[in-house]
């Protein structure tokens, strides 16, 4: 009887062919980090491209995020519960509050003070608003207000503009501020500044002074009571009608019986008399005359 | 000449394209055991100038990073006689060396004792076209020793120039620049069987390595155990392996001689086993604890329990006195003395100024060899033990590890072979040439 020699029927210590080229492999650089790092981050990258492929995960988690954003968002601190409106008189703050609607208490999270900002600086009546949301939830509106310059009248309208000539309210009747001077005619909006220089320039006969109307979009006449008109050049208008001031103080010019004092020429003054004047100036002369013939 | 010159050329190749990415492995196939060492090469850059210390002789060049050693299985007197298993001992020593080193391996250098190494001592000379010896003139020095006929299916394993002359002048190492009219060199080449080293290659390349060269064991244990003035005086080491004893002559800091006798440790053990009736494994046991070879009065008294496995009470209570152990394994050893002393005086070590014989080896290590040994070599032997080197773990340090230590130096710092020179103009194939000049054509 034979016993079992366990020494030498051992198992082979050798590794097999394929042990050994794995571990040759574990051992090659950056094989074992690639399997220890890129294999999960490639693993969890694949599942959650299959997570999110599907439309009720992807939504399930948008509601999550906006769950979430919603409770830090309606905490009491960050809500704005009033608005108040500065320097904006009673008509303007209430076309502010019509174009801004805003139910409170709203979050300071869902404010977009820019977007608002915009909305309020589309108004004719503000030249610039600040917004700014207070500690205490108070959103404040500082408005600078635009102030009216000048009527204007065109056909079929009759607005208030600003200094430059931007639109600052509709008026309903030309008495209602009667305090302003009046500018008329088409294009005479674009040239505001002109018109208010032109206003300062006249200053003499500021109280016989009915408006100022553009001519064919391109020169200014001044229209006077009694059916007076001056009419100016397209260059320099100011210095034309100053000229016509000096006329006038010198020889009470716009006293006598003249229909138009034209200066579109600037080198030559034209003054164009009413048909009674002439009449009575053909008389005169004919008297004149006549005394010398008699 | 040519396809050894590619072979081995090859093989440099590979080995330089080792040392740039720093990592190597040693393998020593013996016949008892597989050794691999893996080796990391730091490259001098280490050291900053600031150090003031440089790669000193190349020690610091490189260290050991992964040994291992496995029992070898499938080799007989150093030869590959049963593939499979020999695959299997080289992947399980260069994976525990992989794993202790903690790299990937993809080069090895080899050596291996058996495969019968024949020692040629080859001769040549020129006229010089000019006065000073050139790169170019070395080369066909060189080409011009006449290659014996050294047999078919054999190999050439080292060609390394020993010695030059310049007219009368001998003993040069290197005669480049040297003013002279007629350059002679000598030249020691080694051949061995073609085909251990195709079923080295084939094993390596089972193991999916690539091979990056080739030693003979015993000059690798000559580079390791033999010290440096030994090595340039003259000596020779016997390196006493398990299945073969590998003898090289060291003369000017070059092997002059190698040869082996295929007889060694394993014999001892076989002697053992028959002798006592115990198997392999118990005979080299006894052979380790408690073999000798000089017997005293004191090992008459010492019993050794042999033991057994039968189930037979007496049989496995046997026992024998350590003298009886002694009596067995020292006719073995004087055989293998005797065979190297034999083998010696064939290659006429007896002229060479210096007599010394370094013992080492993994059979070197019997107690009392350094009593036995001079009777037989003469008068100056000594028991070598190999070089320290860097990172070498204790167990590894022993005179089993002469040969594998010795090629870990060797890859370190390689001799010059025959093929690392250029090859001279003239022996280049003339297509080559036309290739050369065609490609100039081609691109200017």
């Amino acid at each position: 009887m034979q016993q079992v020699d366990y020494r030498n029927s051992r198992r082979d210590p050798a590794p097999s062919r394929w042990a050994y080229r794995m571990h040759r492999l574990w051992l090659t650089p950056y094989v074992p980090r690639l399997l220890r790092l890129g294999v999960p981050v490639a693993i969890s990258a694949l599942s959650l491209i299959y997570v999110f492929s599907q439309p009720e995960n992807r939504t399930a988690f948008t509601d999550m995020i906006a769950e979430i954003r919603r409770t830090v968002a309606e905490r009491p601190e960050f809500m704005v519960t009033s608005m108040t409106i500065e320097n904006a008189s009673e008509e303007l703050t209430a076309d502010i509050k019509e174009i801004l609607p805003m139910d409170f208490p709203i979050s300071s999270f869902d404010i977009d003070l820019v977007a608002m900002q915009k909305v309020v600086e589309q108004l004719d009546a503000v030249a610039r608003a600040d917004l700014r949301v207070r500690p205490g939830g108070v959103l404040e509106l500082a408005v600078t207000e635009r102030l009216p310059a000048v009527v204007w009248r065109a056909p079929g309208l009759l607005e208030l503009l600003d200094g430059q000539g931007r639109r600052v309210a509709a008026l309903e009747e030309r008495g209602r501020r009667g305090d302003l001077p009046l500018i008329a005619g088409i294009g005479a909006d674009t040239e505001v500044p002109e018109a208010l220089k032109l206003y300062a320039a006249a200053g003499p006969i500021v109280d016989r002074l009915r408006g100022i109307v553009r001519m064919g979009e391109r020169r200014w006449d001044i229209v006077l009571d009694r059916d007076q008109r001056i009419m100016l050049p397209e260059d320099n208008p100011v210095i034309a009608l100053e000229r016509v001031m000096a006329l006038h103080e010198a020889q009470d010019l716009l006293e006598r019986d003249l229909a138009a004092v034209d200066m579109r020429n600037p080198d030559r003054a034209t003054l164009r008399m009413r048909p009674d004047a002439v009449a009575n100036l053909h008389m005169i002369k004919g008297i004149e005359l006549g005394d010398i013939l008699q | 000449m040519t396809d050894f010159y590619d072979s081995q050329r090859a093989m440099r190749a590979m080995r330089k394209a080792a040392l740039q990415r720093g990592v190597i492995a040693i393998l020593d196939i013996g016949t008892s055991k597989i050794a691999c060492l893996v080796l990391r090469f730091d490259g001098p850059e280490q050291y900053r100038e600031s150090d003031g210390v440089g790669s000193l002789a190349g020690q610091s060049a490189f260290r050991v990073i992964g040994a291992a050693t496995t029992r070898s299985r499938g080799v007989r007197f150093g030869e590959v006689s049963a593939m499979n298993e020999t695959e299997r001992a080289i992947r399980t020593a260069v994976q525990a060396a992989q794993k202790m080193a903690g790299v990937r391996v993809d080069h090895v250098i080899a050596c291996l004792s058996g495969a019968n190494p024949r020692s040629y001592g080859l001769a040549g000379f020129i006229e010089l076209h000019e006065s000073s010896v050139t790169e170019q003139d070395v080369a066909r020095v060189l080409a011009s020793c006449d290659v014996p006929d050294y047999g078919e299916g054999r190999h050439v394993l080292h060609a390394q120039p020993v010695n030059f002359a310049l007219d009368h002048r001998s003993g040069l190492g290197d005669p480049r620049g040297q003013i002279g009219n007629r350059l002679a060199c000598d030249m020691h080449m080694m051949t061995i069987d073609g085909d251990a080293v195709q079923n080295l290659l084939y094993c390596i390349k089972r193991c999916d390595m690539e091979l990056a060269g080739i030693a003979n064991s015993a000059y690798t244990s000559g580079i390791s155990s033999l010290v440096e003035d030994e090595q340039e005086l003259g000596a020779a080491c016997v390196d006493m392996g398990g299945g073969s004893t590998g003898i090289s002559i060291f003369m000017k800091k070059h092997m002059i001689y190698a040869d082996s006798v295929r007889l060694g440790g394993e014999h001892v053990t076989s002697d053992i086993s028959k002798g006592l009736q115990v198997s392999l494994a118990t005979a080299e046991r006894i052979k380790t604890v408690f073999g000798g070879v000089v017997a005293t009065g004191m090992d008459d008294r010492e019993r050794i329990e042999i033991g057994g496995d039968t189930g037979d009470w007496e049989h496995d209570r046997r026992t024998v006195s350590r003298a009886e152990l002694i009596g067995i394994m020292r006719p073995r050893v004087e055989e293998i003395l005797e065979e190297v002393r034999e083998r010696l005086d064939a290659a006429g070590f007896e002229h060479l100024p210096s007599q010394q014989i370094v013992l080492t080896g993994g059979a070197s290590q019997i107690p009392g060899l350094d009593g036995l040994a001079p009777k037989i070599l003469g008068n100056q032997v000594r028991i070598g033990r190999p070089l320290r080197v860097q990172g070498l773990p204790q167990a590894a340090t022993g005179a089993a590890f002469a040969s594998c230590v010795g090629l870990a130096l060797f890859a370190a710092h390689p001799q010059d072979e025959w093929w690392d020179f250029e090859m001279p103009m003239e022996r280049y194939p003339a297509r080559s040439l036309r290739r050369a000049v065609k490609w100039f054509k081609d691109n200017w």
